[in-house]
């Protein structure tokens, strides 16, 4: 089933990892096989912020297999010497667990395309987001106990998506959880709630054009295939638009870059959807008691009507 | 059983044009013979007074300990109950087999008011998925928006929804009438069987889709016709029943019926009349 949540604070920043957190456990009962978030946190926007992984979340309900954590110490050391190589440099280093890391790294170069390369050709490694506010944090459990794992409550920004998943299509581990990074886009970053039945033939014609995929999860393609079309010229509400023909399945999803938040539904309109905007915030859920979570009061919500697209800005 | 093979004069149901069909072969109807009164209530339900008011807040209640709470006021007698605080939650309000003067202040989730049969309800916000579903008798008026799936097989009853609603609003509906004073998404009427969907506003795509009987009234702009959608005359009879029914709704009163579309299903879909595969083998 999976459950979306997502919010933008307009001309303002707020607690958003808290807020984002209660919004997703609102919605725990469509699925807490795994959770992410996708936060845009308040940075100085020098720095890139890498979250990655180097290895999976072996805990219980995991598909994953089983790994020594000195394999995890081994992957991270060849980590840091391929940063090292490329001159990038680690201001910050942060390891929440023995398999997830953020880096905040000093590196001047606009294409991450073959940075992102040379670090996922290490065996094990997956960038889960790259940006300078970009921060995805996706793991096993519910909203709540990924929240707390990462320390999550205390992030400041002005967007975040997110991600309830209830696994049907894909195993149970963080490669497939959501939200998916735009590889190789710098903030950009997409949940998805639904099921794609193109999957297998957009991922050939995608990966012929040198689109990478990390998982078989078929949201992933949603990310790649928007890359896609920003990589050649479109906007992100463009390639929204193109997405609703393009993928075939029922879809509701966001995406989210470094200054706006995006939605779109399927022509059936098969997937659920419900939005609240106002002047100052616009907040998104595939239940209203997900909205009910950072906005108690009555409020007036809707429906987006089927093959509907729309675009945010902070 | 009736057989109604036999019936040669259209009934009133027919002559109002609420279905056009011929019902023939075996049916499901039962005729209730008017000294079986006990036959009409349900075991189970309670005499309410609906000058007998209350209030219930359900901020900290589960929707299960909710219902249940509805349940145990209209066993005290209650026949005007005032939900407070509802705040989305899903499922309130479900299976109410009661006359009961029902009014929620705040939105609910999804399937609120599902399989209920008399209760009159107003919800003072808005509706998520499935609102109503199998809605047998009684009046729902929600004052602002609708998710999908609004009225989905309702049997009877006025379902009122005074904003837009999502798609596929009346799938499946089996009798009874919707009525949206918005705009309406895809498939709106996908399957219906019989009763009426009035749309006051635009609707979506694959209007009617395969639908088998009933009728669409459309006041606004269709975005396609489903399969084996069409249009119809709309009649004089028809205009009157609109005026009707939108006045008692307390809803687009001055709305100008005589534009509306009137769509039926085109009835080349139809396999009602031929016989089952083991009923073939044994007429061989």
């Amino acid at each position: 089933m999976c459950g979306i949540a997502g919010l933008i604070h307009r001309g303002k920043s707020s607690n958003v990892g808290s807020e984002l957190q209660g919004m997703l456990q609102a919605l725990k009962h469509r699925g807490e096989d795994s959770t992410g978030y996708a936060l845009y946190g308040d940075t100085d926007g020098k720095n890139f912020i890498m979250r990655f992984k180097v290895g999976e979340n072996v805990g219980e309900g995991s598909s994953s297999v089983m790994e020594d954590v000195s394999v995890y110490d081994e992957r991270k050391k060849i980590v840091d010497q391929t940063l090292a190589e490329m001159g990038a440099k680690v201001v910050k280093e942060e390891r929440t667990l023995p398999y997830s890391l953020r880096y905040e790294i000093d590196y001047n170069v606009k294409d991450l395309l073959e940075f992102s390369q040379r670090i996922e050709s290490i065996p094990g490694v997956e960038i889960l987001s790259m940006g300078k506010s970009l921060e995805v944090i996706k793991d096993l459990g519910n909203a709540k106990m990924v929240c707390d794992r990462y320390s999550l409550d205390k992030v400041v920004g002005t967007h975040a998506i997110g991600h309830a998943r209830m696994a049907t299509e894909s195993g149970v581990d963080i490669k497939s959880a959501h939200p998916f990074w735009g590889y190789p886009f710098s903030d950009v970053s997409v949940v998805h709630n639904g099921q794609l039945t193109n999957y297998w033939n957009n991922r050939r014609v995608l990966e012929n054009k040198g689109m990478r995929f990390m998982s078989e999860c078929d949201s992933e393609l949603i990310a790649v295939y928007l890359a896609e079309k920003m990589r050649d010229g479109a906007t992100l509400e463009e390639g929204m638009k193109a997405s609703l023909t393009g993928l075939d399945g029922v879809f509701t999803y966001f995406v989210a870059t470094k200054d706006s938040l995006g939605m779109a539904k399927d022509t059936m309109a098969a997937k659920p959807l419900v939005l609240y905007e106002s002047d100052d915030l616009v907040a998104m859920g595939s239940e209203e008691i997900a909205i009910r979570s950072v906005l108690p009061q009555e409020i007036d919500t809707y429906d987006p009507f089927d093959g509907e697209v729309k675009v945010w800005q902070i | 059983m009736a057989n109604l093979k036999t019936v040669s004069k259209k009934s009133k149901a027919q002559s109002m044009g609420m279905h056009t069909e011929v019902l023939t072969g075996r049916t499901q109807q039962k005729f209730f013979n008017p000294d079986e009164a006990e036959n009409f209530y349900y075991f189970g339900t309670y005499d309410v007074d609906f000058n007998k008011r209350t209030e219930l807040d359900v901020k900290d209640m589960t929707a299960p300990e909710a219902n249940k709470e509805i349940d145990n006021l209209m066993s005290q007698g209650y026949g005007t109950i005032v939900i407070k605080n509802p705040q989305g939650k899903h499922s309130l309000g479900v299976g109410i087999l009661n006359k009961l003067n029902l009014i929620f202040e705040g939105s609910l989730g999804y399937f609120g008011m599902g399989s209920c049969d008399g209760p009159i309800v107003r919800i003072n916000g808005r509706v998520g998925w499935s609102c109503a579903e199998n809605l047998m008798a009684g009046k729902v008026v929600i004052e602002k928006n609708a998710g999908s799936c609004f009225g989905a097989a309702i049997r009877g009853g006025d379902l009122i929804c005074k904003g837009s609603v999502g798609a596929r609003t009346g799938i499946d509906m089996k009798g009874g009438t919707i009525i949206i004073g918005g705009d309406a998404g895809a498939f709106t009427g996908f399957m219906m069987q019989r009763g009426r969907i009035i749309i006051l506003g635009d609707v979506g795509i694959n209007l009617g889709d395969s639908m088998y009987d009933g009728t669409i009234f459309v006041g606004g702009e269709i975005g396609s016709y489903g399969s084996d959608a069409v249009d119809s005359e709309l009649t004089s009879s028809d205009q009157d029943w609109l005026k009707r029914k939108l006045k008692v709704a307390e809803i687009g009163e001055n709305f100008d019926v005589s534009k509306m579309k009137k769509i039926v299903a085109g009835k080349k879909l139809w396999n009602y009349d031929n016989l089952e595969p083991t009923e073939k083998k044994g007429a061989i």
